[in-house]
Order: structure tokens, then sequence, then C-alpha cells
């Protein structure tokens, strides 16, 4: 029994249709206890007022934006070294849920930024990273659409992948460069002072459960249908030939 | 090697080449500009830096989609890719050949242009330098975007998408030096920062780009 | 001398031609027969190296292959002796005398590429096979365009190739005149509705 076996789009879609309802129920739960918990059950901070509670999706969002992508470069490189189909198809479906992601953690930033800073959008290094990280999800996106067989598509998408990789990385230093921010510090690491208190912590943690439940649900029955789909074609496809 | 480069360069500066019209564009950026935000000369000379960078690199784009799609239509980069060659090394004389064509007119015009936006008198040499540093990078680039999307049809497009993201830390820095050179601050960092995104991507991409152009031609 | 053993070949994903094996030795000739869209032009690519077989082994082609295409690579607004010239330095090959001569394009030379007729443009697309010096020719449809004269020429100039020990493959439909063993294609036409392995899963 090896991981590779998922590899095999039948083998994939049985065990995926298995666990699927598990993440879609788990999800559900996390987010709602979360989201509730955190909407309606937390002080509001002393500083902030209640407007701090939009951490509840900012934040998930904004870390799915970023693990998104690094489970595209994975996939991707699962792609180009061993050739397994369904990897490339799973970068491709979790591509869209990642454009999503990235524009769920823009706009709350901005509805969040308005009340605290006074202004809906601030050339602030992380805000613009994740601008630049939007774009770099339009492009992929975009070349997956524009080129119609499958496997070249799989392979030019992997190397842009990889290639956007070293430039996000590039382009998250330089911008941090170029201006220094004014979002707080990291907020979540378990040493700083200025950590959050535990009343917020805990909703918190049930919310980013719940945004990374529902990311695996999600790149799964998205998995399913990029599968469907292939199989769809290759089946008309025998059919022209036979015809 | 040489031959190629020679043959490119021929053919850029033939009838119907397209030389000198990224420099057009440029020009024409750069006189627009003022139109849009007013003659005041304080502001001119304050965002000419990055005005003159951003002109350079939407100049440097303009001529990419034609970088290897030429060859691609009339078959020559079929016989290219069976040529002795290898990929990588013709991919390095087409970036090389479209920084002749493109890259350096536009860091020869950049200070001559500077003028028309009040550029403060210690910048002229800083963007000189910042450009001629980072316009080798931005070709490099190009030829990666261009082997990407070689055999699209409507491939111009998706090109920029595609290339504009990864120009943002070499217009960052490039840009950052153009600034802290016309402002008299010190320079070191992002020149430093500059030079070496030129250099990793001079010595790297081009294995990205011959590697997209593979699957591009089977 | 070139061999091919159990060569499968797909085009746009869907496999053309299969369980094909031939080879073709120094100074012979082959010519390749089939009808439209079996994959004689995706034989020859693959044969030149330019996109990898599904299956099976090609020996003897690494770096050896000068391959001919419908679209010849000339540059309009150069002359046919620079266009010539470019692909001579590229294959490093020497002088290109020898093919302005073989394909009576010397009262040409000079002209840009983009003033020569169709069927001149094809001789100069031609006589960049004599300059690249491989030893194997691999040509799709190369007579498309040219006259009864020229094709005597290009027959020519392949029995030439052949009296110095190199080789040719060749898809074309009509009677060249050259001693040649004929490849028909049609018998390796792939199986309807064979897959890739990943397609093939579904079944």
């Amino acid at each position: 029994m090896s991981l590779w076996e998922y590899a095999n789009p039948k083998k994939f879609l049985a065990t995926s249709e298995r666990v699927l309802p598990f993440f879609w129920v788990s999800a559900g739960l996390c987010l709602v206890v979360g989201l509730v918990w955190g909407f309606f059950f937390t002080p509001d901070d002393f500083r902030q007022g209640s407007t701090v509670k939009i951490i509840y999706l900012h934040v998930p969002s904004a870390m799915m934006a970023i693990n998104a992508w690094v489970m595209m470069l994975l996939a991707s490189l699962i792609w180009l070294i061993r050739r397994h189909h369904v990897s490339a198809l799973a970068a491709r479906a979790a591509a869209p849920v990642g454009v999503v992601m990235t524009l769920i953690a823009l706009v709350t930033g901005a509805i969040w930024g308005q009340p605290m800073w006074g202004t809906w959008w601030a050339w602030d290094p992380r805000l613009t990273s994740f601008l630049i990280l939007f774009l770099f999800y339009l492009g992929y996106v975009a070349l997956w659409e524009a080129i119609e067989n499958p496997d070249t598509a799989a392979d030019l998408t992997s190397v842009l992948c990889l290639v956007g990789s070293v430039f996000a990385v590039l382009s998250r230093y330089a911008v941090n460069f170029w201006n220094q921010g004014l979002h707080q510090g990291a907020t979540l690491s378990l040493d700083k002072e200025e950590n959050i208190s535990d009343v917020f912590y805990f909703p918190l943690l049930v919310c980013i459960a719940g945004f990374v439940l529902l990311f695996i649900a999600l790149v799964l029955y998205r998995t399913g249908t990029e599968i469907r789909a292939r199989r769809i074609k290759a089946l008309r496809l025998r059919e022209r030939a036979a015809a | 090697m040489t031959a190629l480069l020679m043959r490119d360069l021929a053919l850029a500066i033939r009838a119907g080449g397209g030389f000198g019209l990224g420099l057009a564009f440029f020009l024409i950026v750069t006189v627009l500009v003022p139109f849009g935000v007013g003659p005041d000369p304080a502001l001119l000379s304050r965002i000419a830096p990055g005005i003159l960078w951003v002109g350079a690199l939407l100049a440097c784009l303009l001529s990419l989609d034609r970088l290897l799609a030429l060859d691609w239509e009339d078959g020559s980069l079929d016989l290219l890719a069976t040529a002795p060659l290898p990929l990588e090394g013709m991919l390095s004389v087409k970036a090389l050949s479209h920084w002749i064509v493109t890259g350096l007119p536009l860091v020869l015009a950049a200070p001559v242009l500077g003028v028309l936006l009040n550029l403060p008198g210690p910048g002229y040499l800083w963007l000189t330098v910042s450009l001629a540093l980072g316009t080798p990078a931005l070709s490099v680039i190009g030829t990666f975007g261009a082997a990407l999307t070689v055999g699209l049809k409507r491939g111009g497009l998706l090109l920029s998408l595609l290339v504009l993201p990864l120009y943002v830390p070499t217009l960052i820095f490039g840009a950052e030096v153009a600034r802290r050179g016309a402002e008299g601050l010190d320079v070191a960092t992002p020149l430093l920062m500059l030079a070496g995104i030129s250099a990793g991507v001079i010595a790297l991409l081009p294995f990205a780009s011959a590697a997209v152009l593979r699957v591009n031609l089977r | 001398m070139l061999s091919v053993s159990d060569l499968s070949i797909a085009r746009a994903g869907l496999p053309v031609l299969q369980g094909l094996s031939f080879s073709v030795k120094d100074a012979e000739a082959l010519i390749l027969r089939g009808p439209n869209g079996i994959g004689k032009t995706t034989l020859l690519r693959t044969i030149a190296g330019l996109q990898p077989p599904l299956e099976g082994r090609i020996e003897g082609a690494e770096e050896r292959v000068a391959y001919a295409a419908h679209a010849d690579g000339i540059k309009p607004t150069l002359s046919v002796t620079e266009n010539l010239t470019f692909w001579a330095r590229i294959f490093g090959a020497g002088g290109i005398d020898g093919a302005l001569a073989a394909y009576d394009l010397r009262p040409l030379a000079g002209r840009a590429a983009g003033s020569l007729s169709a069927g001149q443009k094809r001789r100069l697309g031609l006589a960049r096979m004599l300059v690249t010096g491989r030893p194997i020719w691999a040509m799709d449809e190369p007579t498309v365009s040219l006259d009864k004269t020229a094709v005597a020429m290009f027959a020519e100039a392949v029995r030439a190739h052949l009296g110095r020990g190199g080789s040719a493959l060749i898809a074309t439909h009509i009677d060249l005149g050259i001693d040649a063993q004929v490849l028909d294609l049609s018998p390796f036409k792939a199986a309807p509705g064979s897959m890739d392995a990943f397609e093939g899963a579904f079944a």
C-alpha cells in the first residue's frame, strides 16, 4: 500500500468519494462553530472595537491563499518528476480556490483597514504581496485555460508554478524593502509578546481548521470533476477515432 | 551562436524588423505623463525615476511577442531545435538580441527623456546604471514568457499577463536605485539586489525557458 | 544506420502509429507512403528528436538527422546567400557553393528570399539540407510546388547524397525515380481507442 496508488484516477475517485462527506461536514461544523463563537461570544478589543472580529475570515483565508499555492507547487513537482496525471489535475483544481481565498483576504483586509488605518487600501507590504500573489494566480489559471493539449498544459503550468514561486518569494522581499508597513507582526507565533490573547485565539484556531478542511474538500471535489472531464474527453476521442 | 545573433540583429534592422519601435513607445509614454499629472516641475522630478522605469519596462514588453513567434511561424524554430546548438544557448542568444535591439536603446535614451521630466542632477547616472543592470533581466524573463506562449493563438495578451508579475522584483529594485540616486541617498543595497536578480535570472532562467520551449515544440 | 523498433507515436495526445519497426542503412533511402493523417509528419518529427515517442526506440538518430518540414525557415528579408550561410554556420558544416550549384540557385544568390517564387523558395529550403552536413535526411513532402526540372534536381541531389554514404527518409506521394525501399505506413495505424495509461485507467 503506497501513497502513489492514488495516482490511479479510478482509485482516487473511489477514495475521494468515500472521504468527501466527512470533509464537507467537518468543514461546515468548524466554520459555523468558529465563526459564531468568534463573532458573538468574544469580547470587543479594547482598541479596535468590534472590527477586530473580521480576523476570523481574514487570517484563515490569507493562510489558505498561500497554502494553496504551496500545494500547487508540490503537485506540480510531483507531475514533473513522476508524471501522475491526478497530481497535475489537483494543481489545476486548487488554483481557482486559491484565487478566491486571495480575493477574500484582500477584500476583508480592505474592510478591516478602513476603520483601523482610515483607508481602504494602503501599499502595505503584506497587502501588496497578496495583490502580486493574486496576479500570479491569474496568470497560472489563464495559461491552463489557453492550452488545448492537457499534457502540454500540465507541463507548462508546472514550470510556470516553479518559476513563479521563486519570483513570488523575491517579490515578497522586494516589497518589504520597498515599503515598511502598517501591519502588526506575527499574530499567531507561539513565543511573541504581541500574540493575541486566548479569548480570540481559540475561535481563530477553529476557523483556520474550518478553512483547511473546506480547502481540502473543494480540491478533492474539483479534482474529481477534472478527472471526469478528462474521461469524457477521452471517450469522445475514442468514439471519433472508431467512427 | 554568433551566427544566430548576427542574423537576428540583421533581421531587426532590415525593413519590417521593428527596430526602434520600443524606443518610440518609450518616448511617447514619457511625453504623455506630464499631460496626465500636470507640468509642476517639483512633482515631475519626484516621479521621474519611477515613470522612466515603468516606461522602459512596458517598452520591453511590447516587442516580446515577436521574439519567438516569427521563427515559430516560418519553421525556423523547429530547425534550430534540431541543430547542434543547445536550446538553452539559443534562447540566451535570443534574449541577448532582444536586449541589444530593445533594452540598450532604452538605456541610452533614458537620460535624454530624464531632461523632459526634470530629473534631478545625480539621478542621471543612477538611472542609467539601474536600467543597464535591470533591462537584461527584463529581456531574459520576457524570453521565458515568449517560450511559454509561443504556440498559442492570441498569445500576446497572455504573455503580458504572465510576464508582468515576474517583472515586479526587478522593477522595485531598479526604480529604487534610480529614486535614491535622484535624491542623493545611498544606493548600495538596492543596487546589489538588482545586480543579484539580473545575474541569477541570466544564469538560471534559460534552463526553464528551454524546458517549456521543448514542450511547445513537440 | 538508423533503426527504429516497436515505435508508437501520438499526435496531439492521440496515438497514430504503433508497433512500427524499420531500419535504413547507410547509402539507402526509404520512401514513406500512406494516406493523409496516418502520421508521416509525426514520425519524421519524432525521428528528428522534436517529440518523444510513446513507446519504442530510435537508434542512430541523435545529432545525425537534418529535418525538412513544410515550412522552410526562410527569412524573406535576407538574401538567398545569407539564408544559406546562416544555416551552414549554425550546423558548422562549411561552404554553401555545392548547395547553390545543386539547386541552380547561383543566379538568384543576391536576391531577397521574399521575392522568390514558391518553387524557388522550396529549392532554397532543400539546399539547406546540403549545408547541414548531416548524414540522415528526414524530409516531409519535399517536392511540393516544385516543377519537373526541380524535381529532377532534387532526385539528383538525393542520389549524390546516397552516393556519399548518406541516407534519406522521404515522405512523398510521387515517384522520384530514386532506387529506394518503400514503406507503407497503413498497416501500423494505431488501433482505434488505444489510449495512454491515464485515460486507459478508466476503461
